[in-house]
Formats: structure tokens, C-alpha cells, sequence
């Protein structure tokens, strides 16, 4: 089990959270302007590395927050915790 | 019910080459998709200057960590139709490869425990039967027939209120299946290659013309991905992104048990499935851990979460032991359907996003892959499976409709 430290509430099991999947996708500034093949990757397409990862946790059972974390897809390891809208220094794998 | 010993485990069935400097087509992952793929080019099509990529061992990754679930009771028609033609195929494969690999139709049940699950199994049922796809609804006295040690009591958390049957479904030998394909591709002169990871690809403009590896690059004519988990590490290095997601997928083993099992049971709603391997233990699995994940590993919470789902169905179960747990990487599609497809890169094939159901679907893959990396158009099988479909917007969504546990 992966053992997540909240921001406001400190480190609990993962059991606490709920998973958001890749940081940092923003919402296109002009919709209207998509074609369907710019809709399909803002929908279904995300970073999938085998390594740091940005990704977003909500501490559901929690302070019901989100946060961010950058964790190795392949060693699981928590590498860093943030908040806010704005990618860490580190930050690997921002949606383009 | 009897339960023949499974074979002695073999001699080697297949040579061990080294890597010659072209090939007519190469085939990335040995595992049950790549074997078939390179099998039914081999078979279908005439070529057998083949290379199989594995870069750990054969049939060493999902080949080795499924839970053998054969069935095609899927609800939407292009779903059903390129699983029901797996069925067939598996079906004949034994005799056809000449290889016992206990392919054993022993049913599926997919339980039902609330009035929306009687609802959508009821529709499935009808949308099986129209696409010529044995199914049936059992009632909670008719399910308690066919799989006496379900605990079909009104007096439990979520009761069961019937399920689907699909007599023909059933279990194979996943090991043995893999040995069968690789003997035969090796029979047809296909090279299986081992340790030997695919770290690039070379291009001309738009077009693959070979592979990087750790044992050197190799020319080929035709590039196939077959790389589940890992088929969206070698999209970004070839060039392209795949709409899709790689999670731990675990699976368990019990101790070995007298037969007490006599089907497969499958259950959405408590989030389990179950059957006991001819050896004798009772096989589980669920649910996808939640984060993206390749560490071949999840979190021992979504085991303790799936034995209560068998304690809850299976009373019996509970002096059982388990043996083992292990984990596998899927990548999850959006619709959770597959993807095999044609790529931006020209001549580079994608098989892949079968998530948590690829194993039943092993020949079909395989067919319609080889298929589409021969003539370069798509199999009619594999035609609804391309990528286009995320901008078209034609997904065929299979999350829950099709009794999947994701």
C-alpha cells in the first residue's frame, strides 16, 4: 500500500485517497476552436511514462483536498508532494 | 467432475537464436499476442521470416499472470464478435497445434446483485443470443445448479439474483497455450528471440524501416506492437502517444484443493472472480489498482478487498489459504476496448488497450493483427478496434456493460 503524505493532514495510507490521474491538464482556452482530433487528446490522451509521473490525489477520507505528487510509475517512490495549479520545479511530464 | 493431471512440463519446443539482421516482419512482446500474431502471419499469410521480441522471457508478463478466462459474452456487437471468433478458435487450437493445453469449457456466471445488474445481464443475454454467442439467465435456484458452493442466500449483504451462463466459456492451461504457439512458430521457422528489449526505432521520415535492441538493431519489413503494459513506453519512442493508461492489475492463488469448483464465477458488483485451476487451486482476481503503475505490484488493500468479495460469494472459502498473490501491468483503454490499429508511424502496428481481458481474446488478436501487419489493411474483426475511433468519437465501451470487473 502506498503511503501518502497529505499536505494538510500528513502521511496516511492510501486507502484515505482517491486517485485524479495526471496533473497539470488544462482546460483548452478557446473550446469552440477544437478539431476533433485536438478534442480526443484533450479527453483520452495522457502522459503514461514508466518513471516520475505528476499526478493528482484527492485525501477523500480526509480534508477532501487535492494535491499533487510526483511518484515513479515504476519504483513507486514519492518523489514530491505540492499544491496549487503550477508544476513543480522537477515536474516531469507536463500535458502539452 | 474429473480432473486430468496436467502434462509433464515439456523439453525445450523451440530453438533459442540469435537475432539475424532483417526480417520481413518483427513482432515486439513474446508473449500469447505476439506468439499468435507471428503464428497465424506464419499460417495465414506465408511469411515466416519473423522475429519475436521478448525482452525478458517467453510468455514471462501478462502471458504468465492472467487468471485463463475464456468466454464472449460481451454486450456490443464488434466486442463480441471478434471475442466469440477467439472462442472458435480456441476451440480448435488444441488439435490444430497438436497440444493438449486443458482448454476446459466449463461455463461462466456472471452473478447478478441488484436490479440494474438483472437489467443490463438480462440485455446482455439478448444481445448474445442475437449475436449467435450462447448465453443464458439462471435463475438464484438455477445458478445454485450449476455452482452448488455459491452462496445464493437472501440473508447476505448483496444476495444473488441470478446471472448469465455461457456454457462454452470456460479455463485454459495459460503456460501451455503459450508452449503450443511457440512451437508452432518455431516449427514455421519464426525466430523467438529472448532478451532482447526493442530500445528504439529507426525511421525513414514517417516510415520504420528497424528496431533498436539490446542485441543490436535489426531491419524489418513490418513492426507489430504486442507489448500490453508497456505498448504506451514504445509509442513514445516511435513517436506517437496511445490513449491509454497502464495500471497493476493483481491476481491470487489458494493452497490446492479437492475440485469443489466446477465453472468459472465472475461478479461485478462485489468485485471478484473465481475458479479453480485442474491442479486444484481456487484462482482470483479483480479490479485494476487505481494509480498508473508498471512495477509489476499493487497495494495488499485490493487483495483483502477481493477475499472478502470470495468470502461473501463462497463461504467455503473460509479455511482457505492463499499461496500466492502476484501482479501484472495492463494498459487500460478509455472505452475498454483494444486497439489494434494502424499508427502515425507507417508500417508500425499497434495490438494493445486490452487492459484486464486480453488472454481470452489471444488468437483473435493474433489473427487480426497479422492480418493487418500482412496486407496492411485492417481484419473486418479488428476494423471498430482502430485508433481513429477516439476522434470519431465511435467508442465501443465496454466498461461494466460487458460483465468486465474493472
Amino acid at each position: 500500500m502506498l503511503l501518502l503524505t497529505c499536505p494538510w493532514c500528513g502521511p496516511r495510507d492510501e486507502t484515505e485517497y482517491h486517485y485524479g490521474g495526471q496533473a497539470h491538464v488544462p482546460y483548452p482556452e478557446d473550446p469552440d476552436a477544437l478539431s476533433d482530433e485536438e478534442w480526443a487528446e484533450n479527453l483520452f490522451f495522457r502522459d503514461n511514462p514508466a518513471g516520475p509521473f505528476a499526478e493528482r490525489w484527492s485525501h477523500t477520507a480526509g480534508c477532501r483536498r487535492w494535491f499533487n505528487v510526483v511518484r515513479d510509475t515504476a519504483t513507486y517512490d514519492v518523489l514530491e508532494v505540492y499544491t496549487g495549479a503550477a508544476p513543480a520545479a522537477t515536474q516531469p511530464g507536463v500535458a502539452r | 467432475m474429473s480432473t486430468p493431471l496436467p502434462p509433464e512440463h515439456p523439453d525445450w519446443l523451440w530453438r533459442d537464436p540469435d537475432p539475424k539482421s532483417s526480417y520481413d516482419a518483427i513482432v515486439v512482446g513474446g508473449g500469447g499476442h505476439g506468439l499468435a500474431t507471428a503464428y497465424y502471419l506464419a499460417k495465414n499469410h506465408g511469411i515466416t521470416n519473423i522475429a519475436v521480441l521478448e525482452k525478458g522471457w517467453l510468455a514471462g508478463g501478462n502471458m504468465a499472470r492472467n487468471t485463463t478466462i475464456i468466454r464472449s459474452n460481451y454486450l456490443w456487437d464488434e466486442s463480441s464478435a471478434i471475442y466469440e471468433f477467439a472462442l472458435k478458435l480456441w476451440e480448435d487450437l488444441p488439435a490444430e497445434l497438436d497440444y493438449d493445453f486443458h482448454f476446459s469449457q466449463r461455463g461462466v456466471l456472471n452473478l447478478a446483485h441488484t436490479l440494474q445488474d438483472v437489467r443490463d445481464s438480462t440485455r446482455r443475454v439478448n444481445a448474445n443470443k442475437l449475436n449467435g454467442v450462447d448465453a443464458e439467465w439462471l435463475e438464484p435456484n438455477e445458478v445454485a445448479k450449476v455452482c452448488p458452493i455459491v452462496n445464493v442466500s437472501p440473508d447476505v449483504r448483496y444476495p444473488v439474483l441470478g446471472a448469465t451462463f455461457q456454457p462454452r466459456a470456460g479455463i485454459a492451461k495459460h503456460d501451455h497455450v503459450a508452449w503450443a504457439l511457440a512451437r508452432a512458430c518455431d516449427q514455421l521457422g519464426v525466430d523467438l528471440i529472448q532478451n532482447c528489449e526493442v530500445t528504439g526505432f529507426v525511421k525513414d521520415r514517417d516510415r520504420v524501416v528497424a528496431v533498436e535492441t539490446t542485441r543490436g538493431r535489426i531491419n524489418a519489413g513490418v513492426v507489430g506492437l504486442a507489448a500490453a503494459g508497456h505498448s504506451s513506453v514504445l509509442a513514445e519512442m516511435a513517436g506517437f502517444r496511445l490513449p491509454v493508461q497502464s495500471h497493476p492489475l493483481q491476481a491470487l492463488v489458494s493452497e490446492l484443493y479437492e475440485p469443489v469448483h466446477p465453472t468459472v464465477v465472475m461478479s461485478n458488483h462485489v468485485h471478484v472472480y473465481v475458479s479453480q485451476a485442474h491442479k486444484g487451486e481456487l484462482v482470483m482476481g479483480a479490479g485494476v489498482d487505481s494509480y498508473n503503475g508498471y512495477g509489476q505490484r499493487g497495494s495488499f488493500h485490493v487483495i483483502e478487498h477481493q477475499m472478502a468479495a470470495a468470502l461473501e460469494l463462497f463461504p467455503i472459502f473460509g479455511r482457505a489459504h492463499l499461496l500466492r498473490t502476484w501482479g501484472g501491468i495492463v494498459d487500460v483503454s478509455p472505452d475498454a476496448s483494444p486497439i489494434i490499429s494502424a499508427t502515425p508511424v507507417e508500417n508500425l502496428y499497434v495490438n494493445g488497450g486490452w487492459g484486464t481481458g486480453g488472454f481470452k481474446a489471444t488468437p483473435a488478436a493474433g489473427w487480426a493483427m497479422a492480418h493487418t501487419m500482412a496486407t496492411g489493411e485492417p481484419h473486418e474483426l479488428n476494423r471498430p478496434f482502430a485508433l481513429e475511433r477516439f476522434a470519431t468519437g465511435a467508442l465501443i465501451n465496454e466498461h461494466g456493460a460487458a460483465a468486465v470487473a474493472h
